[in-house]
């Protein structure tokens, strides 16, 4: 198996209880693993919720990390999955002085060519969306940071594989 | 007349009643069979503990002289009757000091419920007077926590609790209740749990492991097992023995899989591990098939992974699937409880004998004996040597005793060297290495288990840190038998200082308080030896006493536990000096 490092999605479908993000994230603490991106939400299943976390480690930690996970006592399943294992998208929103937008003409250039949404625009400012992989919405934070950036913000990873995750059938056979 | 206890179980039996969440504690207590907890009272608690002073005839409540002392009498009880132990503590210090021990039972997968008391939830989150996040706190040391805010809660949330902790591997979980939901009442009703559909407690058997397990185990030239506490929490010691007596495979244990099969068994082949048997760890090295049951491969068990066993086939046994290849890589997993593959992997194994092969141990054991044994058991020079008391308390008590031990040198006597007949009678805390552990867990075994002889063997460093639990012994009158072997020093460590750090010995040397005195202020009844003269007729005066006793045996002071393996070294670089 690999030892080399690189960056896994570790999928967790759980129950929705108070307190299950310290269980989980405790996993990632004892092994001194840094999270680089955490989401949860609702999962396909009513009532079970699912976790999205992205952190860099080594195929043999990933298997173990998961190991652990699904021994939580609320915890229904967990999964790792390489990048390539995955469809994979993250969202940034990007509040810009509206000024900018009127006097700088090359503002108009980069929304048009970025293919980001506009979400609003008031007087004072304006906040277009991006949906994309991580290069995307880093070029166009590179790309607007010139013009009166007022805030930029990035969502965590959230993804779903490629192959089926069965977790309906799982639940049943418990 | 109504005797007490046909009122007791018609309380049990009326289907709903309409009662405090408090009350409603006691009641699920008693539907779990629970007739003892150890705790210690105080505000956010008080509720549960008037409850208690009602229920008093049906529940014995152990007040410990410390929150952490009731953690380790609750694991001393669960370690020696199987059944879940039960602790109980306030909010804030009171719940603090109840972590030890929760880490302590996780990691020897200890079944143990632990109720703390909270502030009340209009409170929860204001830094109220004793308040503290025990629920965050606990949570990477407990098997599963809950807090509960709602009276309604609590029958629901104390079944799920007791299945948890006993169910699978077993552990720790904590339940913590804020005081309005001990106050509050709510139409009770109790069912217990025997499901829950997130957690499959022992996983279902796969027949072709089983067959795989069964192909490497017949093909096996030198086949060796090792097994730890899995056999005993699985109280699968009779499935076990069956299987080694047919197979013929030369047996060897972890520290906590001590006493699942009986000293005197040929097929014993000693400890593995750090400071275990020449033999097994040796051989470990040549072994061609390795056959783990119930164990997890510790480092102490180890020493450097990337030199163990990596001649041999591993076969695991293990109920938790996440112990496959977490250290040591599996060829075949066995999953399951291992009282059921154990006795299904039977019909699949040939009737063989291993003569040849644990006669390489036997020679090796001669090796030992020479080189390590026959000094510490049969000593020639002055001083008292830690393993000839264990030899003679072996000699006195014929190796019917529960021997608790604490953490240090005298532990890793303990437990290379005192005999066992039957099984949960080895107690001590192998995986936090818990000092202070023996004290409080000797309390708790003499409770489970009243009619055996209960030793606590305890180094004068562990001693001191639970030493107030006398009071506990006192008050109870628990008939804990307490030998503190003192060589005023904290010798692991010291032993460690000389073999590693060139004799500077920092912080290990111990000025220590008349320890006959303090026992005889607890009026127990106390004796101190010094010379090796009297020390027979010591212990055995000790074991004739009907009460609590304790015997401070004065030891040499400089000994070091042999053999060894360094940290980072391998089992087979084992040394004898």
């Amino acid at each position: 198996m690999n030892t080399e490092k690189k960056s896994f999605t570790i999928s967790i479908y759980t129950e929705n209880n108070i307190g299950l993000l310290n269980r989980v994230s405790s996993i990632f603490l004892k092994r001194h693993l840094n999270i680089e991106s955490l989401t949860t939400s609702q999962s396909e299943i009513e009532h079970v919720n699912r976790f999205v976390i992205v952190s860099e480690m080594t195929e043999i930690q990933a298997e173990k990390v998961v190991k652990q996970l699904e021994k939580q006592i609320e915890v229904i399943r967990a999964y790792y999955h390489t990048d390539e294992e995955t469809i994979y998208q993250e969202t940034a929103l990007y509040k810009v002085a509206s000024d900018s937008l009127f006097e700088q003409r090359q503002v108009q250039n980069i929304i048009k060519e970025s293919h980001a949404n506009i979400v609003t625009v008031s007087r004072e400012f304006f906040v277009i969306e991006k949906t994309g992989r991580r290069h995307e919405t880093e070029q166009l934070y590179q790309d607007l940071k010139p013009y009166k950036l007022m805030q930029f913000v990035r969502s965590g990873r959230i993804s779903v594989t490629k192959e089926p995750m069965n977790i309906s059938e799982m639940l049943a056979a418990f | 007349m109504e005797t007490k206890t046909q009122i007791a179980s018609e309380k049990m039996n009326t289907k709903t009643q309409h009662i405090s969440g408090a009350e409603a504690v006691i009641k699920c207590l008693l539907a779990e069979g629970v007739d003892l907890i150890y705790g210690y009272p105080g505000g956010a608690i008080m509720p549960i503990y008037d409850e208690l002073y009602k229920y008093q005839d049906q529940l014995q409540h152990v007040l410990t002289r410390h929150e952490q002392g009731a953690t380790h009498a609750a694991q001393g009880f669960a370690r020696v009757t199987g059944k879940v132990g039960v602790a109980m503590a306030t909010s804030g210090p009171g719940a603090t000091n109840l972590v030890t021990g929760i880490a302590d039972a996780q990691i020897d997968s200890t079944p143990m419920v632990c109720i703390t008391g909270q502030v009340g939830k209009h409170l929860l989150g204001s830094d109220a007077f004793q308040e503290t996040d025990i629920v965050g706190i606990s949570t990477p040391v407990t098997k599963w926590n809950y807090q509960i805010t709602e009276a309604s809660e609590v029958p629901k949330i104390l079944a799920k609790a007791f299945y948890i902790a006993r169910s699978g591997r077993p552990g720790p979980v904590l339940i913590d209740i804020t005081k309005n939901a001990q106050f509050d009442t709510f139409d009770f009703e109790y069912q217990k749990c025997t499901s829950i559909r997130s957690y499959k407690a022992v996983p279902t058997i796969d027949e072709n492991q089983l067959k795989e397990a069964a192909k490497l185990i017949n093909s096996a030239k030198k086949p060796m097992i090792i097994f730890g506490q899995g056999v005993i929490l699985g109280e699968a010691e009779l499935e076990f023995k069956t299987f080694i007596e047919k197979t013929g495979i030369p047996s060897t244990w972890t520290i906590l899989g001590l006493s699942a099969l009986p000293s005197i068994h040929p097929l014993n082949a000693g400890m593995v591990g750090m400071h275990g048997n020449y033999a097994p760890n040796v051989l470990t090295n040549e072994c061609d098939v390795l056959i783990a049951i119930g164990m997890r491969f510790d480092d102490r068990v180890t020493g450097n992974l990337a030199t163990y066993a990596k001649q041999a086939k591993v076969i695991h046994f293990d109920i938790d699937p996440a112990e496959i290849d977490k250290n040591v890589k599996t060829d075949v997993a066995v999953l399951g409880d291992v009282k059921e593959t154990l006795a299904q992997i039977l019909p699949f194994v040939h009737s063989t004998s291993h003569e040849n092969w644990m006669q390489e141990f036997k020679k090796l054991d001669a090796i030992e004996f020479d080189k390590v044994i026959k000094d510490e058991l049969y000593p020639t020079k002055d001083g008292i040597t830690m393993g000839e008391v264990i030899k003679e308390i072996n000699a006195v008590t014929k190796g019917e005793a529960v021997i608790v031990s604490d953490v240090g040198q005298h532990q890793m006597f303990a437990c290379r060297y005192a005999e066992f007949n039957q099984t949960k009678s080895n107690i001590t805390s192998g995986g936090l290495g818990t000092m202070g552990f023996a004290l409080p867990a000797a309390i708790g075994a003499k409770m489970g288990a009243p009619e055996r002889e209960v030793i606590a063997i305890i180094g004068d460093g562990g001693y001191q840190m639970t030493i107030q639990e006398l009071g506990t012994i006192f008050q109870t009158k628990a008939a804990v038998k307490i030998v503190v072997l003192n060589n005023e020093f904290l010798g692991m460590v010291r032993q460690w200082q000389q073999l590693f750090f060139d004799k500077r010995y920092a912080s290990t040397e111990m000025v220590n308080p008349d320890f006959v005195t303090i026992a005889k202020g607890y009026h127990i009844e106390a004796n101190r030896v010094t010379k090796r003269a009297t020390l027979r007729e010591s212990i055995e005066k000790m074991i004739t006493c009907k009460d609590s006793y304790f015997l401070e045996v004065c030891v040499e002071k400089e000994n070091n536990v042999f053999p060894m393996i360094p940290t980072g070294a391998s089992v087979s670089d084992i040394r004898l000096s």
